[in-house]
């Protein structure tokens, strides 16, 4: 199947560019034969200035013409869709008005997994960015700085599914009698405490899975504030120093108000990928114990229980809780522009 | 020390106090600033240290005595990987075919979205057509769309097709086994696209005027301008979004999930993962060698391409 895809990738993209050169060659021709008709007085100039304007558009259409059509079909034809189905019943065949959303916001169960969703959003935009902000404070100009900030980020790159095992690991439990073979409780045994099933306590467990996303999340917080630390000008920071500030009064006077746009990037595209995590808990819980957050109880509805109007509302819910954030970034990317 | 010269009382008497106090303070900063590094930096690496060793540990001593005890009595063996990976039974993970199904699925949902996003953002950098700003918010916009939104209407446009009152106007896709791939290639790619037009239109429409200009006058075509000096000019960004499409696609547990359907036919690694930690839990041997060998392709294309990686992500996001 392989060799199937990569054909198809030289047959799309090869053809695409050579429509591309062929296009242009054919125009270029006919203006070529007008131009001589014109100057034989054959037919008369036309109006200038416009036929180039359309030529433009039709180039610009076969550059954009494969983004254009798979984002159609991928996203947005999708969109309406899925909002038109959060108002039909499980099997998509009758309109049930707003009863999908009704369910949402009394059913018990669903109200806890909306409360755990909060937290995450809450605490792991928050807590990342802060340790990766103190890490890239702490390590700047520090020896050995980018082996040290490699090591930080090098979760980055751990598969959720993959970090939730390694955590899995670090929280796993053996009862009392027993060696434990997990990192957290063997610590806990070391201290004179006796071992806890870590992942079956609400809502211990899931501030645990929170700690999970975060430690995968540091490291991207800390890469790019690092770099915005390091574009502060080294005028602003030896005119400080010269006044004699304190490296307390440095960091909320001079380094903080000069990262902020850094800061606001990094805790949006935290908060983003928080809301829709779904494989974290999936994977350590399953969403049991008091664990579960919207995009895997979505899942679940639509995909498990065959409940695809109630799995379309909490999605369409997921998109009304971010649509504020996409409005302040075409605001901000506004603003960038004509800066 | 027994050469240093002799100080003259007197001379040093007064600033003396005032140094070392300084010092020591900054010292104890410096030093406190370090010992709070390294916990983090401990914090951040022995998770996944410990669970390297483990998998490298006989079955017994996983399952009996903590990692750590690696280092009091060192017990080395291949087994976990051999089994994991090549093992017959149905419990062993028999990952190596979802290793090569997680290839399979990684290449063209990588090359796709790169290709089609540099044309696109070549077009709505330097082709001036009315509403290229709006184009270019609206796929700006479309970044935060959330996968759970597109998952069911994905899914039945390839199971059902399209029909528009009746009408049919794509019949539907049937396909079935292998054929999932491209079910797979094309969410990725879609999924894909609004980030990658964002990070490689930020370095399209900063390459020089001039330089298009003058190929313009030269009378080259656009499409001439972009194989032949827009394309090597932005490689460093085509490398880091390829990083960037690689680590999301070959990490990715949702849209596979969906796509590819959980057999080994079609499944990539992380599916396969997944399913064994759900069913097989106390099976640390397995768990342990298998995440690693999830884990190892990322991590090698990480560390090697890692300056590539982190200048896209800064001129995604850092501006002056």
């Amino acid at each position: 199947m392989l060799v199937y895809g990569l054909v198809a990738f030289v047959v799309v993209v090869g053809g695409l560019l050579l429509l591309l050169d062929v296009v242009p060659t054919y125009f270029a021709r006919r203006r070529e034969r007008q131009l001589l008709a014109i100057a034989a007085g054959e037919i008369p100039a036309p109006p200038s200035g416009r036929v180039g304007k359309s030529r433009e558009w039709g180039f610009a259409l076969i550059f954009l013409l494969p983004v254009l059509m798979l984002l159609a079909i991928g996203l947005v034809v999708p969109l309406v869709r899925t909002t038109l189905l959060s108002f039909k019943n499980g099997g998509s065949t009758d309109w049930v008005g707003l009863e999908n959303y009704g369910w949402m916001v009394t059913d018990d169960g669903i109200l806890g997994v909306l409360w755990n969703s909060l937290l995450w959003v809450v605490l792991v935009p928050l807590v990342a960015t802060s340790v990766g902000l103190l890490y890239a404070v702490l390590v700047d100009k520090a020896r050995f700085e980018s082996v040290a900030k490699s090591l930080i980020f090098l979760p980055v790159a751990i598969s959720f599914v993959g970090a939730s095992i390694i955590w899995k690991f670090v929280y796993a439990y053996r009862s009392e009698e027993q060696d434990q073979i997990g990192l957290l409780n063997q610590i806990v045994v070391w201290l004179g405490g006796t071992p806890q099933q870590w992942l079956l306590d609400s809502p211990l467990n899931t501030l645990l899975l929170i700690a999970v996303m975060v430690w995968i999340q540091a490291g991207f917080a800390m890469v790019i504030l690092s770099a915005a630390i390091k574009a502060i000008p080294a005028d602003i920071v030896e005119a400080a120093r010269l006044d004699g500030v304190t490296a307390w009064q440095m960091f909320w006077r001079v380094t903080m108000p000069s990262i902020r746009p850094a800061l606001i990037v990094v805790v949006v595209a935290i908060t983003v990928a928080t809301m829709k995590i779904f494989d974290i808990v999936r994977t350590m819980t399953n969403g049991n114990y008091d664990t579960n957050v919207i995009a895997l109880e979505m899942y679940n509805q639509a995909f498990r229980y065959q409940q695809v109007g109630q799995g379309s509302a909490l999605a369409v819910f997921l998109f009304i809780l971010v649509i504020p954030i996409v409005i302040f970034q075409i605001r901000n990317l506004r603003r960038q522009r004509e800066g | 020390m027994a050469t240093t010269t002799p100080v003259l009382p007197g001379t040093s008497a007064e600033p003396m106090p005032k140094t070392v106090a300084g010092r020591v303070r900054r010292r104890l900063n410096t030093r406190a600033a370090t010992v709070v590094s390294i916990l983090i930096a401990l914090l951040w690496t022995v998770p996944t240290f410990g669970l390297f060793i483990s998998s490298l540990r006989p079955e017994d001593a996983i399952k009996t005595t903590g990692w750590w005890t690696f280092f009091s009595d060192p017990q080395l063996t291949l087994d976990n990987y051999n089994e994991v990976l090549f093992g017959q039974s149905a419990s062993s993970g028999q990952l190596a075919n979802y290793f090569v199904n997680s290839i399979v699925i990684t290449i063209p949902s990588v090359l796709f979205p790169v290709a089609f996003a540099a044309m696109a953002a070549y077009a709505l950098s330097w082709i001036n057509f009315r509403g290229r700003e709006w184009v270019y918010i609206g796929i700006f916009a479309l970044q935060i769309v959330p996968l759970q939104m597109a998952l069911v209407p994905l899914l039945s446009f390839f199971s059902r097709g399209v029909s528009l009152g009746g009408i049919t106007l794509m019949p539907a896709w049937q396909l079935e086994d292998e054929q999932k791939f491209i079910q797979v290639w094309f969410a990725h790619t879609c999924f894909a696209l609004p980030f990658a037009v964002f990070l490689l239109h930020n370095f399209v429409s900063q390459l020089p005027g001039e330089l298009m200009e003058a190929a313009r006058v030269d009378g080259a075509s656009h499409a001439k301008i972009f194989r032949t000096i827009v394309l090597p000019l932005i490689t460093p960004a085509l490398a880091s979004l390829t990083i960037f499409q690689f680590l999301w696609v070959w990490n990715d547990l949702l849209v596979a999930l969906i796509f590819a359907g959980g057999g080994d036919e079609t499944a990539p690694l992380t599916v396969r993962l997944a399913e064994l930690a759900g069913t097989r839990g106390n099976e640390w041997q397995r768990l342990t060698s298998g995440a690693f060998v999830s884990i190892v392709v990322p991590l090698i294309v990480f560390l090697s391409l890692q300056r590539y990686f982190v200048r896209g992500l800064l001129t995604g996001s850092v501006k002056g």
